[in-house]
């Protein structure tokens, strides 16, 4: 990833069906060997927002620019055709032309450019060996499985030589098993061409190890841009940090308190210093804390195991407190616990996530 | 889809003009502006000649009475009110209007009644009970519905005609030297039989739909609970088929309300008149004014129908059963009554099926109409040279030769033959043409008004439809010649009425086709043409043909819609069988029919093993 090299901008871009605002005048830099991820709730705007960059859907303003060039901008009612803006898309559905081989499905965008037969024969074979499919060339794509046919949309995509990559949730309509497979073979993927590459998906953990950034959305905004590490461990606001989190985040709402000029938010039973401009005058905050971030010692906060889900390496345990404050814990399967226990919590050092409580947005 | 066929950016000019541009240039939005200004052409255009002639004076009403008495000077195309006066308001109310609507309902009525019950008990036996060899039978049921429903009446006729009305006995009356009533020969009576016979194939289809989806555990639910078997066929499962026995209603009713050739056959020489056959003799008597208010009535009575469809079942078209894991449909034991159920609908289905075809077949060979013995067995209807003489010396259907070696049947064939191709084809285009754009521009006002305008020639009844291209196409209309008399004319007026069906189809088929397998080929540069012709029509190639072949048929068999247009020049099978019949030389009639038939069975099977369907596929022909 380059940045000092600008692939794909956005600029106020918007959508609207009807009276629905489906995206709200996003700004977004994409650059150029960038593996973005477009991460949020069905519904957020992302799927749009990919094939308003793709071309296939037009945008209802703003603007959006490739290599610095405007290849979209509703004001001047400039639209370059999806096919000369150097993009490949493999769709939700993979897309795939049933009545076509995968030869034929591969082949297609080469004959649209009339290139010479040895030609197109040459970069279909070479592709099919680069997906491990040789063998299938003459075979339709309900004659594949879901693995094969998602490599045949790759190699259909891949051999048009895009310079950008776009993905609409490709890997959703596979099991979970193959989904971990094609996931490192796309992450490969990237590695191997460096192609600029925007993805999206709603699964958190996908967008997590695919990603070099993030883009995190919901109801038609950017909620979040960063890494995958900055999402995760300073989640920019309440949407983000609750979408980010598995098992579900715990969220408290905290009194601020101050003790000889040191400054504390009490929550769940827990009572955690804090600087003190990190809070200013506020005397509610909102706190969150992640499963994983709690820590078992003799000594802390009372709590009583409800429920015990196993997952085999590790555990979630569901506890509640006495006054009703409950929480899920995440931990290894050494920490031996069972319904009815009561355990001692504490919250590990600097692993609380702070929030307005009007804004929502992060304050530590 | 947002990429119009031409690459607007490369377009100079202002930022306004551009999209205009470009808005104009979307394909769907090309082809749907077409399609418009066809459509309007093909209904519009015709719903307003049809009121504008019904208001206006033309040549022919120099004679009318209520002309000629008050001494009113009739200057064509002059506003009048005397179509509505004559028709509505005066000494001939009775005859032109009220009678023949009171015998429309009665028939309609009728026949919808016998129809719903006949198709949906054969519906409940074929789906829902124990009786032996189902499948076959629901084939075999479906039969009437894929011939036309003439032949039945043709049929009837071969048995029950009786010698009042001058001419040769039928089956019965040489068979028992009786001849029948009046009242078991022509009129309603027989005309909802026949009718009925060809009609409960509807109920039969959407009523049998509907109990395939009904899981028996909803039955047997009710049972446990102490319900007795009727009282479960009262309080589950007559509800649920409720919805498709109206649906069956509607469509029957519909249908009935225009039908043409049986009321011709079987009330004409009673001059037992229905609407639509008082269309007709009042086209053929020149007075077209009289005969469009009367296709606006039924017009009119249609569109209630359809309108009262949508609105009281269009809600709830169907029940989606809710039930979870798996479907039972355990059929219903008949008991001892079993194989009496059984031998009953094989009977119903050998004489009201069967019967017609070998009836109608037989006549064929009769050297003298009427008389059954084998002696009067002769080939001259299919074979015979012309000017042939039968044993009595007498000169067999007047100097005609059969069917096979007459050149006018022929020439008649062809016509049908290329009438049919020619629409079918056409049809299917149009189908796919009018999907792209109803399916593609979805949600916009142009989608919407191709929708409701390709189902606009449903609601006019066939008869009614060809009464209006007559008036219309009689004269030259802009830079369109005066089409009356030309095979054209034909072409169009089935085409238009084929809308309704093409649409459909065409718009199912569009729906299969994912937008995104459209837009990946957009992607890679793939322009409107070749996205057409490499992606969407090889996708929607096996509808496209299956609607070619059932609008073959359809056309092939068309009778009432083209009545009224056809001329010598043009005659097609259908409106010699007509005239033949008209003229009393059931041989030859019956001859082509039975060719009629034989095509339309072969057209069916074809499609059924091509789609792997069953025969009973394809309503909305």
């Amino acid at each position: 990833m380059d940045k000092n090299k600008v692939k794909i901008k956005l600029d106020k871009l918007r959508k609207e069906f009807g009276d629905v605002v489906a995206v709200k005048d996003i700004d977004l830099e994409i650059y150029e060997g960038d593996f973005l991820t477009l991460l949020g709730p069905s519904g957020c705007g992302k799927t749009t927002t990919l094939l308003a960059i793709s071309g296939l859907e037009e945008a209802s303003g703003g603007k959006i620019f490739i290599d610095g060039k405007l290849v979209f901008s509703k004001k001047d009612e400039i639209i370059v055709a999806p096919s000369k803006r150097n993009l490949g898309l493999i769709f939700q559905s993979y897309a795939l032309w049933p009545h076509m081989t995968v030869s034929e499905n591969i082949s297609f965008g080469l004959k649209v450019k009339k290139l010479p037969s040895e030609e197109v024969t040459q970069r279909v074979n070479d592709i099919l060996k680069d997906v491990q499919l040789d063998e299938y060339g003459e075979r339709y794509p309900s004659e594949l499985s879901g693995g094969q046919q998602q490599r045949v949309a790759i190699a259909r995509m891949l051999v048009n030589r895009p310079q950008i990559f776009l993905m609409d949730e490709p890997l959703s309509n596979l099991d979970a098993q193959l989904r971990m497979e094609m996931r490192s073979e796309l992450k490969q993927l990237h590695t191997k061409t460096k192609a600029t590459t925007i993805y999206v998906t709603h699964d958190q953990e996908e967008a997590m190890t695919l990603s070099t950034r993030i883009c995190v959305m919901n109801e038609g905004d950017i909620r979040q841009i960063g890494t995958p590490e900055e999402i995760y461990e300073k989640p920019a606001d309440v949407f983000v940090a609750g979408f980010i989190s598995n098992p579900k985040m715990n969220f408290f709402n905290g009194r601020v308190s101050k003790v000889n000029k040191k400054t504390f938010i009490d929550a769940g039973g827990f009572s955690i210093e804090v600087p003190e401009d990190v809070v200013g005058t506020r005397e509610e905050v909102r706190l969150a804390v992640r499963p994983e971030d709690f820590d078992i010692s003799g000594t802390g906060i009372s709590y009583t195991v409800q429920t015990r889900l196993p997952t085999g390496s590790s555990q979630i345990l569901m506890a509640e407190n006495q006054s009703g404050d409950n929480l899920t814990l995440f931990f290894s399967t050494e920490i031996s616990a069972k319904a009815g226990d009561v355990i001692k919590l504490s919250i590990k050092p600097g692993k609380i996530h702070i929030f307005d409580n009007e804004t929502s947005l992060r304050l530590n | 889809m947002s990429s119009s066929v031409l690459d607007v950016t490369a377009v100079g000019g202002s930022p306004l003009l551009r999209r205009w541009i470009r808005n104009l240039t979307l394909p769907q939005r090309v082809i749907g502006i077409l399609l418009l200004l066809l459509l309007v052409f093909f209904v519009i255009m015709p719903a307003i000649n049809i009121v504008y002639t019904s208001l206006t004076f033309s040549l022919s009403d120099r004679r009318l009475p209520q002309v000629v008495d008050r001494g009113i000077e009739v200057v064509p195309g002059e506003f009048t009110t005397v179509h509505l006066e004559r028709v509505f308001w005066s000494k001939l109310t009775n005859k032109m209007f009220l009678i023949p609507l009171r015998n429309t309902l009665i028939i309609t009525l009728g026949l919808t009644a016998l129809s719903m019950l006949i198709g949906s008990s054969l519906a409940w036996l074929v789906v829902r009970s124990n009786m032996p060899w189902k499948r076959g039978i629901a084939n075999f049921a479906s039969i009437p519905y894929i011939i036309p429903s003439w032949p039945i009446a043709l049929a009837w006729i071969a048995v029950f005609k009786n010698t009042k009305l001058g001419g040769h006995p039928g089956w019965f009356q040489y068979m028992f030297h009786v001849p029948p009533p009046d009242w078991i020969s022509y009129g309603p009576l027989p005309i909802i039989i026949t009718l009925s016979l060809h009609y409960y194939a509807f109920s039969f289809i959407t009523v049998s739909g509907a109990l395939a989806s009904i899981d028996s555990r909803l039955e047997e639910t009710a049972e446990l609970m102490g319900a007795s078997k009727f009282t479960v066929m009262r309080k589950i499962t007559l509800p649920l088929v409720m919805p498709a026995l109206m649906s069956a209603f509607i469509l029957t009713f519909s249908k009935g309300i225009g039908t043409f050739g049986t009321p011709a056959f079987l009330g004409l020489p009673v001059r037992f008149f229905t609407l639509s056959t008082q269309v007709y003799s009042n086209v053929k008597n020149n007075l077209a004014g009289d005969a469009y208010l009367l296709a606006i009535v039924m017009i009119l009575i249609s569109s209630i129908t359809i309108y009262m469809n949508a609105k009281v079942i269009g809600a709830r078209k169907s029940f989606v059963t809710i039930s979870g894991k798996g479907f039972r449909a355990k059929p219903v034991d008949l008991g001892k009554f079993k194989w009496v159920m059984f031998g009953l609908v094989i009977l119903f289905l050998v004489i009201f099926v069967l019967g017609p075809l070998y009836i109608l077949s037989w006549q064929t060979f009769m050297e003298v109409d009427g008389d059954y013995s084998l002696r009067n067995f002769t080939l001259h209807y299919w074979i015979g040279p012309s000017g042939a003489t039968g044993s009595l010396g007498q000169l067999l259907g007047e100097g005609q030769a059969g069917i096979l070696r007459n050149s006018e049947v022929w020439f008649a064939a062809w016509n049908s033959i290329r009438l049919a191709l020619t629409v079918s084809t056409l049809a299917a285009i149009l189908g796919v043409l009018l999907g792209y754009a109803i399916v593609r521009g979805r949600g916009t006002g142009l989608s919407k008004a191709l929708d409701s305008l390709s189902f606009a020639p449903y609601v006019f009844p066939g008869i009614a439809f060809g009464a209006v291209y007559l008036g219309m196409f009689a004269k030259r209309i802009g830079p369109i010649p005066a089409l009356y008399g030309t095979f054209s004319l034909l072409v169009i007026v089935s085409l238009a009425k084929r809308l309704p069906f093409s649409s459909r189809t065409g718009t199912a088929a569009m729906l299969q086709v994912h937008k995104e397998l459209e837009e990946a080929g957009s992607l890679v540069g793939a322009g409107f043409f070749k996205r057409f012709m490499k992606i969407i029509f090889p996708l929607t190639k096996s509808g496209f043909m299956a609607g070619i072949l059932l609008s073959f048929i359809t056309t092939m068999r068309e009778l009432s819609l083209i009545v009224l247009l056809v001329t010598p020049s043009t005659k097609v099978l259908t409106s010699m069988i007509f005239r033949y019949t008209e003229g009393g030389y059931h041989q030859y009639g019956d001859a082509i029919t039975m060719f009629v038939v034989i095509i339309s069975l072969t057209g069916t099977l074809i499609i059924r093993k091509a789609q792997k369907t069953d025969l009973s596929k394809g309503i909305g022909g």
